[in-house]
């Protein structure tokens, strides 16, 4: 089953691939045509031989299977702009770029699931309303504004975070210093991610508690006596949580999405302000590569969203 | 003989009869949120269809010194770092921001809609092949693809709205499909299909209409989604840039919160109240449509 999964995986990054490749193809524009006007001209034949250097000549599929060649050997092509090849571009801004996501979706989660549990217990409070405005305040607002006012009211009106970065750019640090101060640097960013997936989570678990609450199971574990947070953590949350659980797999590329704009806006190194770097330099094949990073990752944390589903239900087992 | 004269029947008001229609729009009127909304975006919709014509000054001319602030000027609002109109730059920019909003959400659910329609109706292979399709448009990162389509095509306006809806059917078509295969199996799309109705006939007469509520709410939603998607894209300097747009103003101006910070806080607090005027719209029409999930 878990194999079954990751060929599964294997083929969507390959689709992500052609399409990829597809995309440039059908982009308007010629490069031979491009390098030709920048050198100032030149004949048809000359022309004819730049195609066929960069075999440009060659139908589509061959030109296809070149391609996917050259990623398969881990080539990702060459940044003119940077000028360095992709991969080694790209290597350096995996780690922040993680960083920040984990920690967002953790902090989105957790909190997420505990606000949803408590206004689920008591479902026309202050505390359960507080929730649906939240909610929908949450979805409405632009991820890079949020982090653009949290900037202005922490950084600028109380000088309590840095504005950007992700360390200072003249730090000595070492070890343990170095991770508080890279701390002290991600609190801002990832509460700016966290918060509107904080929103999306608290009310998904509200409304999948509710739909638990009322089920046969739990009426029976507070018949025989059990305490409240017996009935709730350890009986519902485990069924309510479920849903939940799926939708942080599913959303994971929103996220990503997500982390782009935030990352922009306060100057983290990670993929998401080399992606905004290379929109400034029309930088190609490193879009292009981090876009394919970007999917993969998705593809990878959709996989274990599955495997670990079916270790927290044990009907998904069951049914093998 | 005597007659006893039969009492008359005593009046009985008998309720009009009334339309599903005129009954949801009662449903909706009543949620005083989703009203509020309605009449937001509808004051949003006026100032951008006619507000260019009766507010002429050009969002894109230097008119006054770069950082004035709000109320310092005859520029209410006050300029942005290029000494350019606030005013005028959210009026015009709205028509921006409000016409891709709409041209993806339609394209969103057009797609959305036609693919689970078809994977609902037809079930087996067809299903699973535009299921693994919508797989893969679930996991490609929605905006890293729109920036990689925008770039390589130009930034016009419906470069952006088709690369916005290209990547935000997928949940529109997993509803539509689950929603075909709930009502498939009816008994009156059974009837129908019994006096030898055809598939088409069957998909947008018998079983669309019935399935559209739910479809209806998460399509006003889509709406919001793609005003966000879009100021996101042009925040990262993906717009046309001969035109103004809500999420531009914030990019162009974020370098200088420092001397001016309504520059960004005016075109943020608008797109937030007009997404916000979507979702309450689109909760009241929850409200009305699906009255059984009420309360949720």
């Amino acid at each position: 089953m878990i194999l079954r999964r990751i060929v599964y995986a294997f083929v969507l990054l390959l689709a992500v691939l052609v399409m990829n490749f597809a995309l440039i193809h059908l982009a308007p524009g010629d490069p031979v045509e491009t390098l030709v006007g920048e050198m100032g001209g030149a004949t048809p034949e000359f022309i004819e031989q730049m195609r066929a250097a960069y075999g440009l000549d060659q139908p589509f599929y061959i030109q296809l299977a070149t391609y996917l060649g050259r990623v398969a050997q881990g080539d990702f092509g060459f940044s003119l702009y940077f000028n360095r090849p992709v991969l080694e571009l790209m290597f350096h801004r995996i780690g922040p770029t993680i960083l920040l996501v984990v920690t967002a979706v953790l902090i989105a989660l957790t909190l997420g699931t505990f606000l949803g549990v408590l206004a689920a217990q008591r479902r026309n409070s202050w505390l359960s309303h507080l929730v649906t405005v939240f909610s929908l305040v949450g979805y409405s607002t632009p991820v890079f504004w949020v982090g653009i006012m949290l900037i202005l009211v922490f950084s600028v009106a109380l000088p309590i975070f840095p504005i950007a970065g992700m360390y200072q750019s003249d730090t000595s640090a070492t070890g343990l210093a170095f991770l508080l101060e890279v701390l002290h640097h991600l609190i801002l960013p990832a509460m700016t991610l966290a918060l509107i997936y904080l929103a999306f989570y608290t009310r998904l678990s509200r409304a999948s508690m509710i739909d638990v609450l009322d089920s046969d199971y739990v009426r029976t574990a507070r018949a025989k006596g059990l305490k409240n947070y017996l009935v709730i953590y350890k009986h519902a949350l485990r069924n309510a949580i479920l849903p939940v659980v799926t939708f942080a797999g599913l959303q994971f590329g929103q996220v990503l999405s997500g982390a782009v704009l935030v990352e922009t806006v306060f100057g983290w190194p990670g993929l998401g302000t080399l992606a905004y770097d290379s929109i400034l330099r029309r930088d190609t094949p490193t879009l292009l590569a981090i876009l394919f990073f970007s999917a993969s990752l998705v593809i990878v944390v959709n996989m274990v969203t599955d495997i670990v589903y079916r270790y927290i239900d044990p009907r998904m087992r069951a049914e093998q | 003989m005597t007659y006893i004269s039969q009492p008359s029947a005593p009046e009985v008001p008998v309720p009009e009869p009334v339309s599903p229609a005129r009954q949801a729009w009662r449903m909706f009127r009543a949620h005083h949120a989703a009203m509020a909304g309605l009449a937001f975006l509808g004051f949003i919709c006026l100032v951008s269809i006619v507000g260019p014509y009766l507010y002429t000054v050009s969002p894109r001319d230097m008119v006054w010194a770069p950082f004035t602030p709000p109320g310092a000027s005859q520029y209410i609002l006050g300029t942005d770092y290029l000494g350019r109109d606030l005013l005028a730059g959210l009026i015009n920019g709205g028509r921006i921001t409000i016409t891709v909003g709409l041209t993806a959400a339609l394209i969103a659910v057009t797609i959305g809609v036609t693919v689970g329609a078809f994977a609902g109706f037809f079930g087996g292979q067809v299903d699973n092949i535009l299921m693994r399709i919508t797989e893969f448009f679930q996991v490609l990162p929605y905006l890293l693809f729109a920036m990689v389509v925008v770039m390589l095509f130009s930034p016009t306006i419906i470069n952006i709205s088709i690369a916005i809806g290209i990547v935000s059917w997928t949940d529109m078509a997993r509803l539509t499909r689950g929603e075909f295969m709930r009502v498939r199996e009816m008994d009156y799309v059974k009837a129908e299909r019994s006096i030898g109705a055809r598939n088409a006939w069957l998909i947008w007469a018998v079983i669309l209409p019935n399935a559209a509520p739910p479809l209806i709410v998460v399509a006003a939603l889509a709406i919001g989604n793609a005003i966000l998607f879009e100021a996101g894209l042009s925040f990262l300097g993906l717009s046309d840039p001969n035109t103004m747009s809500w999420g531009r103003m914030i990019g162009d101006n974020r370098p200088f919160i420092l001397d001016n910070s309504w520059g960004v806080t005016l075109p943020g607090t608008i797109i937030f109240l007009t997404v916000l005027a979507v979702s309450l719209v689109g909760d009241g029409l929850n409200d009305a449509l699906n009255p059984k999930l009420r309360h949720r």
